[in-house]
């Protein structure tokens, strides 16, 4: 019951922001970043939907692109940090000793710091980008996946099944991925979805603090950072993107719920 | 107390029908008294309804299962429409009940003599003085050593036995007019089993408690109840007087359960023929101890210095209980834990110091079937994937003649066209059925097989040994079957070997070890295992 009411709320709103996004990659209304200073800072209405920002740029389009940069960001990320973070997970819980305690020592450290600073300390290194962004995120993210991962593999290596993947005569590596990974599955795709829409609003946070995509490519983010001057008179440029940033999150949050319950084998007969 | 009170049955069941959701009934209209200091067996097998029966006398039926008819009287007091409150008073000083699992049952984050005294204070209202000395007294009389230190002391830091021991003293110290036992010594091995049941027993009569004990096991129910009710998927079957019930039943359903009871196989062991298949030399295993913070404790030698043969075609049963090394026998063996010392030759050839390229060989020859069905297969493949993956190491077959061969022995264990099917899809019994295939597919010449029925309800283990002893015929292979189950080995085995503390204490053919046993140790086994004694019972 409650995996139907998840899905049937955070299906479409992932859908319609990923709709736009896609859209974004063919058409917006407008140039995004053609700017128009005659036009800047009308309210919503007819022509410009969302209305304009100060420098006479449709906000409407520039949600779309936003979205689009949002989102590959976003997902690069939580590709980065779920490739990354399980090889190191199964790896360490899988063959323990020596290694595993220190990979788990290094892995907590990082674990300390809150993500976004590590980001932040990471972008400063590698400077402004859509890719050192990914970088900078993917690796703040890597310590919760291994730990999250290793602590699977570590309950599921005490399985029998396991040892009688070994009694087959089955090698350790073909083990991991014929029998530990598949049963890990459930975890991380939970754990990735609702890491994308954290990657979404750290993200905007990131190019909010002008370290993320460099102007004047648009992204929620600085689209946010930008509205923030002009408040009190265009609260309409805050809006948008705050609520396209919420609804991401609330969205995918609850399609990861739903995304667990149907990815236990034991759900299916329920 | 009435007149009236003092002449009815401590309960009075009628007519009570459970349900679970919708209308899809759990108990069908059930009826029976339990009266005063009375030893009552339910038996069933899982899904009978034996625990939720016994569940709704203490108004603890789990959620989503409600009472929809029938009453239930205590001591001539209808205490069905009672509100919660009147209910807890009747739980504890009333009704106490000892679960299944003494793993679980006991709160892990409280001392045992805080989870003693939450009763005491609830019930009784006693001082805190008072409390600790009748739970130290309590402590001693189940046989607790060290009572005052175990007040102070986390369920972990004992073990299974001890812990249903404790579980039972907390119980008991309310002095209930009923006790519900729920499969209290499933999760014990044999001895301790029989000083757990023995000594509820005796606690029972001193307190004058009537007790309710629900097992699978026939053996229990003929060792210590005086009446019993059989109950098949919800409905009673029958119930009377143990020693009638067991020796003359009426009902097709007990006679079944009694049916599938292990007996000795009438046929005599079979007779040695030719060399071992597996001989075990000088073998030890050491576990090495745990690395604390400052220092290593002190290693223990699992195994010690063990020397067995078994040969082609033949059943060795490995007998003994908790931490007797037999199943680290087992899997060092197969080379699943390293051995300290000793070899283990497999026609000849030693198996632990024989090089890579031989490895293979070895492998393939020996196989192991697990103790636990729920856990041995992995949960996203399904059974005929389980099945054919062995057969990824045998060389030049293709994927057609994996089929095949997978197809064959599925059919061989009766799941012919369950190839399909995922393992939640199946019962224990089935699972069990699926890990056997497994271990069959490639045709070893040795198979271990670790408890492999001990998880199982009692029809499905006599099925399940059945198949085993076909299967042997046909296939032919050797086995090593490790149980701490004496009615399973009785009927299963060949020869029998007895081991203790790591060593084997004593060894030999079947017939000579059951009837003749020279050890102590192997007497005090015998003497626990909860066997039905035939001439007792028969009239």
């Amino acid at each position: 019951m409650r995996l139907r009411i998840n899905l049937l709320i955070g299906a479409p709103i992932v859908a319609v922001l990923g709709a736009m996004a896609l859209t974004a990659l063919v058409w917006t209304p407008f140039n995004p970043t053609a700017t128009r200073i005659r036009n800047r800072l009308q309210p919503p209405n007819g022509t410009h939907w969302l209305g304009t920002d100060e420098f006479g740029r449709d906000v409407m389009s520039r949600i779309m692109d936003g979205a689009l940069v949002s989102f590959r960001v976003a997902l690069a990320t939580m590709l980065f940090a779920i490739i990354v973070g399980s090889i190191v997970g199964v790896l360490t819980g899988y063959l323990r000793g020596w290694t595993d305690r220190l990979v788990m020592m290094a892995n907590d450290a990082l674990l300390a710091f809150p993500g976004i600073l590590l980001a932040l300390a990471i972008m400063v290194i590698l400077g402004p980008g859509q890719s050192s962004i990914v970088i900078a995120l993917g690796l703040a993210y890597t310590p919760s996946v291994v730990r999250i991962v290793r602590g699977q593999v570590l309950s599921l290596r005490e399985k029998e099944y396991i040892e009688a993947s070994r009694m087959i005569g089955n090698s350790e590596a073909y083990t991991m991925l014929r029998h530990i990974l598949p049963n890990c599955i459930a975890p991380i795709a939970v754990l990735g979805t609702s890491m994308f829409g954290w990657a979404v609003l750290s993200e905007s946070a990131l190019s909010f603090l002008g370290l993320g995509v460099p102007p004047p490519a648009a992204t929620w983010g600085n689209m946010l950072a930008s509205a923030r001057s002009y408040m009190e008179t265009a609260v309409w440029l805050s809006i948008a993107p705050g609520l396209c940033i919420a609804l991401t999150l609330l969205g995918v949050n609850l399609l990861g719920d739903a995304l667990r319950d149907a990815l236990d084998p034991r759900m299916a007969m329920r | 107390m009435s007149v009236d009170a003092a002449q009815s049955p401590l309960i009075d069941v009628r007519n009570l029908r459970i349900e679970a959701g919708a209308g899809v009934p759990i108990i069908h209209d059930l009826s029976f008294t339990v009266d005063r200091g009375e030893f009552l067996a339910i038996v069933g097998e899982s899904g009978s309804g034996k625990t939720m029966a016994a569940r709704a006398l203490l108004r603890l039926l789990p959620p989503g299962l409600r009472q929809t008819a029938g009453a239930i009287w205590l001591e001539g007091r209808n205490v069905t429409g009672l509100g919660e409150d009147a209910v807890r008073v009747l739980r504890g000083a009333g009704m106490g009940m000892v679960f299944q699992e003494p793993m679980v049952s006991l709160n892990p984050a409280m001392t045992v003599g805080a989870q003693m005294a939450e009763g005491l204070a609830l019930h009784l209202k006693l001082a805190p003085g008072e409390i600790a000395q009748r739970s130290i007294a309590m402590l001693r009389r189940v046989g607790i050593a060290d009572a005052e230190r175990c007040l102070g002391a986390y369920p972990h830091e004992f073990s299974g036995g001890m812990r249903q021991r404790i579980m039972l003293a907390s119980v008991m110290l309310l002095k209930p007019r009923l006790l519900i036992a729920d499969e209290p010594t499933t999760a014990l091995d044999t001895l301790t089993q029989a000083e757990v049941l023995d000594l509820m027993v005796e606690l029972a009569r001193d307190n004058g408690t009537a007790v309710i004990l629900i097992t699978h096991n026939l053996g229990l129910v003929a060792r210590y109840a005086q009446r019993a009710l059989v109950l098949e998927k919800g409905r009673l079957v029958e119930s009377g007087r143990t020693a009638e019930l067991l020796g003359a039943p009426r009902e097709a359903y007990t006679k079944a359960l009694i049916a599938a009871l292990p007996r000795r196989a009438e046929t005599p062991p079979a007779e040695r023929t030719g060399a071992p298949v597996i001989s075990v030399r000088n073998l030890s295993v050491v576990h090495a101890g745990a690395l604390s913070l400052f220092r290593r404790r002190t290693p223990k030698r699992a195994v010690d210095d063990v020397s067995l043969d078994v040969h082609p075609r033949e059943v060795v049963a490995v007998v003994g209980g908790s931490g007797s090394g037999k199943t680290t026998l087992g899997r060092a063996l197969l080379r699943l834990i390293p051995a300290a010392s000793g070899e283990v030759l497999l026609d000849g050839e030693d198996v632990l110091k024989a090089p890579r390229s031989r490895q293979r060989a070895f492998t393939l020859a020996a196989q192991l079937v697990f103790q636990d069905p729920y856990s041995s297969l992995d949960p996203r493949m399904t059974v005929g994937a389980i099945v054919r993956e062995p057969l990824r190491h045998v060389a030049g077959l293709g994927a057609t003649e994996r089929d095949r061969m997978a197809d064959a022995v599925l059919g061989d264990v009766g799941l012919s066209g369950f190839g399909g099917r995922l393992p939640h899809q199946l019962s224990g019994g089935q699972r069990q059925r699926v890990a056997i295939a497994r271990a069959l597919v490639r045709r070893p010449r040795f198979i271990v097989a670790d408890e492999p029925v001990s998880a199982l309800d009692m029809t499905i283990q006599a099925q399940i040994l059945a198949l085993f002893k076909s299967l042997q015929a046909e296939y032919g292979f050797a086995c090593m079957f490790i149980s701490h189950d004496l009615a399973a080995i009785e009927q299963i085995a060949d020869r029998v070997v007895v081991m203790r503390d790591g060593r084997i204490i004593e060894e030999g053919p079947r017939d000579d070890v059951f009837d003749n046993p020279r050890e102590a140790y192997t007497r005090a086994l015998l003497a626990a295992a909860p066997r039905v004694d035939w001439q007792a019972v028969t009239p």
